[in-house]
């Protein structure tokens, strides 16, 4: 069966993760601009003396569907590439998935991936 | 007899030119410093501002500002040059220095069109696009004419008034009183009657482009040259002393104006940058040929650091002021023009009107400093009463303010049926074609 590796980094980590992922076999990944806020919350900006508490920061969250199996591995590897150390890294999850369908020809399950 | 001076006039039509760039300038530093949805109004209440204001320019406005009589001391004869028709170059402003009267007529024109678009940084977000053209055309009538007339026109504030017989003869180079206290105190009222914007102090209104206001600041600055050089009328060494002091003032203040906030906040912003400047602009106008360097450099160094602290003001006094016309352009306008009376200076190269007499740091005594002051008074209450009854008029008759749901809304894509960009409109389909 499948599982689904979803991940929210830090977006100057992104090219490392993509590098690390595709090193570790991943044929395909889905990239998106988010933004939010954890332990890091948020920063201030100052405009003409007028204080804003920015409290969601720029994220890019990753998605990749992976065999069940491939999980822990795939999940291990984005957080070795996308570690700094610091706070506001980001977190690393994964959920299930009851099917998966290739759009081109129909196939579905292990072979869709 | 006119003899016409093809250096002057070339030097003059070049400045007019410049002085009207100030005017789409100001539309772009408006229009990054507030939110996306509704940059297309700001700049917009620019852009009216230079087509209805030129019109009524050719039309009334020159003449009943330059115009032969002194009516009430506030306006000339507005029929004299109706249209611009019947002058002779005898005639021009500038004919002391071989320009001829349409290119007078023309220069002046551009310095009426940026004070009422000067304005409207003072009700940005909310304010009907009607409304702001009807005021733009009254407010030029009834207040930048009279005050022009008053300053530049031979009525009260002039080397003609009864400040100058009382006093000595006010010092008003390039318009801090005309332009900037003018504009600085009707942006005040308007913002009064007008009221605060829905979310002001709560919600955050940041400025959404900021490129947009550096090369806004960047293109006034530039402009500023024609304003304040060109105020000279002839391209002489006088000319020159403005346009080294416009450097001077402006670069100074635009310092003061980052460390204040670097001191204050923490942070040397390109926001504070760009507003230092124009503060550093707006203070060096009445002074610009008036002052020696060492003039422009306290006046910069004063506005940046007053400037910088007075835009807070409309958060502990609770009036929107959006884009701090108050804070800059009335505040700068009354540190040049004040300062005026401690280093105004009539040596080298400096210009100097009969009867004006030196500042107090210049061995000219108090007496300037004095007439300095009271002239920058009258001219706040003057614009500030005015501005606020045709306000208050035009609030009771056609209404001054949108409908809460187009300000929140954005006011670009219910008033003008444009949003600036892609993504404010969401998906779009073609229903009708003209």
């Amino acid at each position: 069966m499948t599982k689904l590796v979803q991940a929210v980094i830090q977006p100057h980590r992104l090219d490392d993760v993509k590098s690390a992922l595709e090193a570790a076999g991943v044929r395909g990944l889905t990239v998106s601009e988010a933004s939010g806020y954890g332990r890091q919350r948020g920063h201030t900006e100052v405009y003409r003396g007028a204080e804003y508490t920015v409290d969601l920061v720029p994220k890019v969250k990753i998605d990749v569907l992976v065999a069940d199996e491939d999980a822990p591995g795939v999940l291990d590897v984005v957080v070795k590439a996308a570690q700094t150390g610091k706070i506001g890294d980001g977190k690393v999850w994964v959920v299930p998935v009851e099917d998966v369908a290739r759009v081109r020809t129909g196939e579905h399950g292990a072979d869709a991936l | 007899m006119f003899e016409l001076d093809s250096g002057n006039t070339a030097f003059m039509i070049l400045a007019a030119s410049l002085v009207l760039l100030m005017t789409p300038a100001l539309a772009f530093f408006y229009g990054g410093m507030v939110r996306g949805k509704s940059v297309l109004n700001m700049m917009m209440m620019s852009f009216g501002a230079l087509g209805l204001v030129s019109l009524i320019w050719v039309l009334y406005g020159y003449s009943a500002t330059f115009g032969s009589g002194n009516y009430l001391g506030l306006f000339g004869n507005p029929f004299e040059f109706f249209g611009l028709q019947g002058a002779s170059d005898e005639s021009s402003l500038m004919a002391a220095t071989g320009v001829p009267f349409l290119v007078a007529a023309g220069y002046q024109a551009t310095f009426a069109i940026i004070t009422v678009a000067l304005i409207s940084g003072a009700v940005a977000d909310r304010m009907k696009f009607g409304s702001w053209m009807v005021f733009a055309g009254v407010w030029a009538t009834l207040v930048y004419i009279p005050m022009a007339h008053m300053v530049w026109g031979g009525g009260h504030l002039s080397g003609a008034g009864a400040i100058a017989e009382a006093l000595s003869v006010p010092i008003d180079f390039a318009g801090g009183t005309v332009v900037h206290i003018n504009a600085g105190a009707a942006g005040l009222a308007l913002a009064l009657v007008l009221g605060r914007r829905k979310g002001f102090g709560r919600e955050p209104m940041r400025p959404h482009n900021l490129p947009f206001v550096m090369l806004g600041a960047a293109l006034l600055w530039f402009g500023w040259f024609g304003f304040n050089a060109g105020s000279e009328f002839a391209a002489d060494a006088t000319a020159g002393r403005a346009w080294v002091n416009t450097v001077v003032a402006t670069a100074v203040a635009m310092l003061a104006w980052l460390v204040t906030e670097k001191v204050r906040d923490g942070h040397a912003t390109s926001l504070g940058a760009a507003s230092g400047i124009v503060a550093g602009l707006v203070a060096i106008t009445p002074a610009a040929a008036a002052v020696d360097t060492w003039g422009a450099i306290v006046i910069g160094l004063v506005a940046g650091v007053l400037c910088a602290l007075a835009v807070g003001l409309k958060y502990r006094f609770g009036y929107d002021d959006s884009l701090d016309v108050v804070g800059v352009h009335l505040v700068g306008g009354l540190v040049g023009t004040v300062l005026i009376g401690l280093f105004a200076t009539d040596a080298n190269a400096t210009w100097y009107p009969d009867g004006a007499l030196n500042g107090l740091f210049y061995g000219g005594g108090a007496t300037q400093l004095v007439t300095q002051v009271v002239v920058a008074l009258i001219a706040v209450v003057f614009s500030f009463v005015a501005t606020y009854v045709i306000a208050l008029v035009l609030r009771a008759t056609i209404g001054v303010r949108a409908p809460e749901e187009i300000e929140v809304g954005g006011i670009d894509q219910s008033v003008h049926g444009e949003s600036a960009y892609e993504t404010l409109g969401g998906s779009r389909v073609v229903t009708e074609v003209k």
